[in-house]
């Protein structure tokens, strides 16, 4: 009996978060625009979709972005992480602070502010402005994933390396990199579906005709209800439940090489030290 | 050493488009430029507690806080069940629980709207049924079920990663030493969840503040919220001098209730909870 | 490692620059969201060889935050009257020299001289409408000619008010009998206690989404403007448009050129080009919205040219006048209008 309680509170919750959405991808196939009557099954929404130029440039806008600013966050945030874990308590603990900032802060006072500076300073808002306001949100969620794979690190091995005469960044590239690459591959994926998403940030820091599609579903929305969101909400759904799927599918299998790797670490030392070039097979 | 040099573009960057813009937020919130020249002033700050603001604040306070609670009530139990032992297809569910979260914000507010109008799904439905026609939108309810709706998922998963975690011998133990479920659910999982509870409350509570979006397209207009009145400034009054004073009201409103949620648990947010 | 970035580095600023680099010549237009035949566009640039940068802007004001503060610059512009009027007293725009626009005769007089630009000197009428209430004949069983049904008890949450600072407090002005563009503070105030009044009946606030809702029945009665109204007859025949007796407010939304535009020229030929009989006729009939001369507006349908809600009589033109731009009049309809919202 607690079980059926429990499988149905689940289920209850499920509807809940699925009803709307699958309200909306039903909706996109609908002939009118009316949300009350079904008027047969068409595509014609989906088309108008491909063919609406506002909506495919919001679309490159936004994956661009989030491409750009997600690798430029992964390479600041990656080469911050590694300063500052050798950084001074005083030191460390105002870095943290600072880069915890646009965690915790609310999206709008991030966008505000920086909307603020960009005038002050006398940069005209658009697509740089937009990129520079992404890097600086996804900096630091890349900080905060690769930190603690930093401090899990075995710095013996890049010393070592070194003893053994590879130049300090060879050895950085081939021994601490890879152990960092969990943590730095979290940072990235977090970084783009983070600049993805993102609405409020790039609302206030974009200009002119740079929208990115978080944008264009507002303005869209806030001319009533329009079936070619519905047809971009059933797109999007699609493609985010196939990411899923493989990122699980990753998080499984990378599991397993983990652990097998942390055991070869173990028992293997001296080997790992001696065969450095071979790691570039991996 | 050479690696601290590593951090130096990086601390550049946060120096510029981190600690900079903060500094504007308070310099415009204490200075008065519209004579051309800068004159330091309360007058921004001293408008924040007219009658108005100070009810835009505390409808703010008070429709986050809801939402919070109905998102605890609904999403504590949701997570209990799934970090049981006895329940399969975890990772299934998990990913069902996710799926949400990660649909854009926008189109998971936007959906409401063909369901909660008048002449939409829901009453359409209860007509069927009986019922008379109930107003479902630009109102309360319409934008208080905006926010658990974006925020559900965020409150479900830092609870279950941390129940989850709980050692089952410790659950065991209080058992064995004659505690029924009430009080093991009391006296051990509870505290123990504690950390999860704090994050989910702070991943709902604080975005709920501070929303606009949420208000804007499911009031029609009618809610004003902090975010609201603070985009206004920005967008169409360029009253830089009150969006700017709202927006520190905001964080000091953030980091008063991060601090007093934090009092409640022993964990701070840093370690356990983020990630 | 150091490959990558400089690779992405050059990528950052390859894009940054791709938008920069053309030899042809440009034209940057900012003018409102759904406000003109795209097709015009193609023709402009077929014609004469000028590439158009086409941008949007949804309210006045979001256009003149960026104008002013953002430093964005654009060629022509095509704001409201009274925004027209705040950017000649801020030196924002420069002087036509209107014998670079032969077509400026077609216009109607009645769209000249009007209190913004009184000498005709800054700005060229392009599309104008009237505001006033779209109602539904089924659901509404009074007499429609009086602002006063939109505070009749016995449509409560049936009746939606624009998200519109000015527009709505011109209802309540004209309501109490004031000008719409009175600087007095009482007066002000008690068109604001008279919209917080209005409050509990109002179902939303809405700008564009207003058309949709009035088609769909979510309301009986809506405060529109008359191109909107236009446009949702055509959808639901049940709807009507009416101008209140006791006044409105007509608008007026007209092509200006900025004090810092770089291309004077190509404005100019857009501006006349865009006040030929055939464009004009596009435009019309892709937004819905009035054209400014009568030998264009001879060329549309008849159902078109006849309908009352798009071209009013001269007698109902009488009772609108124009919203005039006051900069400390602005900051206590702001204060107002947040009171109402936030109430």
């Amino acid at each position: 009996m607690k079980k059926l309680l429990q499988r149905i509170y689940l289920f209850l919750i499920l509807l809940f978060l699925y009803a709307p959405i699958i309200v909306l991808i039903v909706y996109s196939f609908n002939e009118s625009k009316s949300r009350a009557v079904w008027q047969g099954f068409s595509l014609t929404w989906y088309q108008q979709l491909f063919t609406d130029s506002k909506i495919l440039n919001a679309l490159e806008t936004t994956l661009l972005i989030a491409l750009v600013a997600s690798v430029v966050a992964t390479v600041l945030g990656t080469f911050a992480a590694l300063g500052i874990i050798k950084m001074k308590k005083k030191t460390f603990e105002t870095v943290r602070t600072i880069t915890y900032i646009p965690v915790l802060n609310p999206d709008i006072v991030t966008g505000v502010s920086l909307m603020m500076l960009f005038a002050f300073v006398g940069i005209e808002l658009g697509f740089v402005s937009m990129l520079l306001a992404h890097i600086t949100f996804c900096t630091p969620y890349v900080i905060i994933s690769v930190l603690p794979k930093l401090y899990q690190t075995d710095i013996s091995v890049y010393e070592a390396a070194q003893d053994l005469g590879a130049t300090p960044f060879y050895a950085l590239r081939k021994t601490i990199i890879p152990q960092l690459m969990p943590g730095i591959i979290t940072g990235f994926l977090l970084s783009f579906t983070l600049s993805v998403d993102d609405f409020v940030i790039s609302y206030f820091t974009t200009g002119g005709h740079v929208e990115n599609l978080s944008m264009i579903i507002f303005s869209m929305a806030r001319k009533g209800v329009n079936p070619k969101i519905n047809a971009v909400s059933a797109l999007l759904f699609v493609t985010v439940m196939a990411l899923l799927l493989v990122v699980n599918k990753r998080e499984l299998s990378s599991k397993k090489r983990i652990s097998k790797n942390n055991k070869d670490t173990f028992l293997n030392r001296e080997k790992q030290i001696l065969s450095i070039g071979e790691n570039e097979e991996k | 050493m050479s690696k601290r040099r590593f951090s130096l573009p990086y601390l550049i960057w946060m120096s510029i488009f981190i600690v900079v813009p903060l500094l504007l937020v308070v310099f415009y919130a204490f200075t008065d430029n519209s004579s051309g020249k800068t004159v330091f002033t309360l007058d921004h700050i001293k408008a924040i507690f007219e009658p108005l603001y100070l009810k835009v604040i505390g409808r703010s306070l008070y429709m986050s806080l809801i939402a919070t609670i109905v998102c605890f009530i609904l999403g504590y139990p949701a997570a209990m069940i799934l970090a049981s032992k006895d329940f399969a297809k975890k990772s299934t569910m998990l990913i069902l629980i996710v799926l949400p979260m990660w649909m854009n914000f926008l189109l998971r507010t936007y959906s409401w709207l063909s369901l909660l109008e008048n002449e939409g799904l829901i009453n359409r439905f209860l007509a069927l049924i009986g019922f008379g026609q109930v107003q479902l939108m630009y109102n309360n309810f319409a934008v208080v079920l905006g926010m658990v709706y974006n925020f559900l998922p965020f409150m479900i998963l830092p609870i279950y990663s941390v129940l989850v975690k709980i050692d089952k011998s410790v659950i065991e133990a209080a058992k064995d030493l004659g505690a029924n479920n009430i009080k093991v659910f009391g006296r051990v999982i509870f505290p123990l969840s504690m950390p999860g509870v704090i994050s989910g409350i702070t991943m709902t509570f604080m975005p709920a503040l501070s929303t606009f979006v949420i208000s804007r397209l499911l009031s029609g207009g009618k809610i004003t919220l902090i975010g609201n009145i603070i985009e206004q400034q920005f967008t169409i009054t360029g009253d830089w001098g009150l969006g700017s004073a709202l927006s520190l009201l905001l964080m000091v409103l953030i980091f008063v209730s991060m601090i007093f949620i934090n009092k409640y648990g022993d964990e701070s947010v840093g370690a356990g909870g983020l990630l | 490692m150091k490959k990558v970035l400089v690779i992405l580095l050059s990528a950052v600023i390859l894009l940054s620059i791709v938008g920069c680099a053309s030899d042809k010549e440009v034209l940057n237009v900012y003018n409102w969201g759904e406000y003109i035949d795209m097709a015009v566009i193609d023709m402009f640039e077929e014609e004469t060889g000028i590439k158009v940068n086409y941008n949007t802007f949804t309210t006045n004001e979001d256009m003149y935050v960026k104008l002013s503060k953002g430093r964005v610059s654009y060629d022509l512009v095509f704001p409201s009257d009274y925004m027209i009027q705040r950017m000649i007293q801020e030196d924002m725009l420069q002087k036509i020299n209107m014998e670079n626009i032969p077509n400026y005769s077609k216009i109607d007089d009645v769209h000249k001289n009007l209190s913004y630009d009184p000498n005709n000197e800054y700005s060229v009428p392009y599309l104008w409408g009237t505001v006033g209430i779209l109602y539904n004949k089924t659901m509404v069983s009074d007499t429609v000619d009086s602002w006063d049904i939109l505070w009749n008890e016995k449509y409560s949450q049936k009746i939606f008010m624009q998200d519109s600072q000015r527009d709505s407090m011109m209802v309540a002005l004209i309501k109490l009998g004031y000008s719409q563009n009175t600087t007095d503070q009482t007066q002000i105030d008690e068109a604001m206690n008279l919209l917080i009044e209005q409050k509990p009946l109002v179902l939303g606030y809405l700008v564009d989404e207003v058309k949709d809702k009035m088609v769909q029945k979510e309301g009986a009665l809506a405060v529109v403007w008359s191109g909107e109204a236009v446009d949702a007859m055509s959808m639901n025949e049940d709807l009507a448009y009416v101008i209140p007796k006791e006044g409105s407010n007509r608008w007026v939304d007209a092509m200006v050129i900025p004090k810092n535009a770089k291309n004077v020229s190509a404005a100019e030929k857009f501006i006349n080009f865009m006040l030929r009989d055939d464009i004009m006729v596009m435009n019309a009939n892709e937004t819905g919205y009035s054209i400014t001369s009568q030998s264009a507006i001879d060329l549309l349908d008849d159902e078109w040219k006849n309908n009352l809600a798009a071209f009013p009589t001269e007698d109902m033109l009488s009772r609108c006048s124009v919203f005039e731009y006051n900069a400390e009049a602005t900051v206590l309809y702001n204060k107002a209008w947040t009171e109402v919202t936030a109430h």
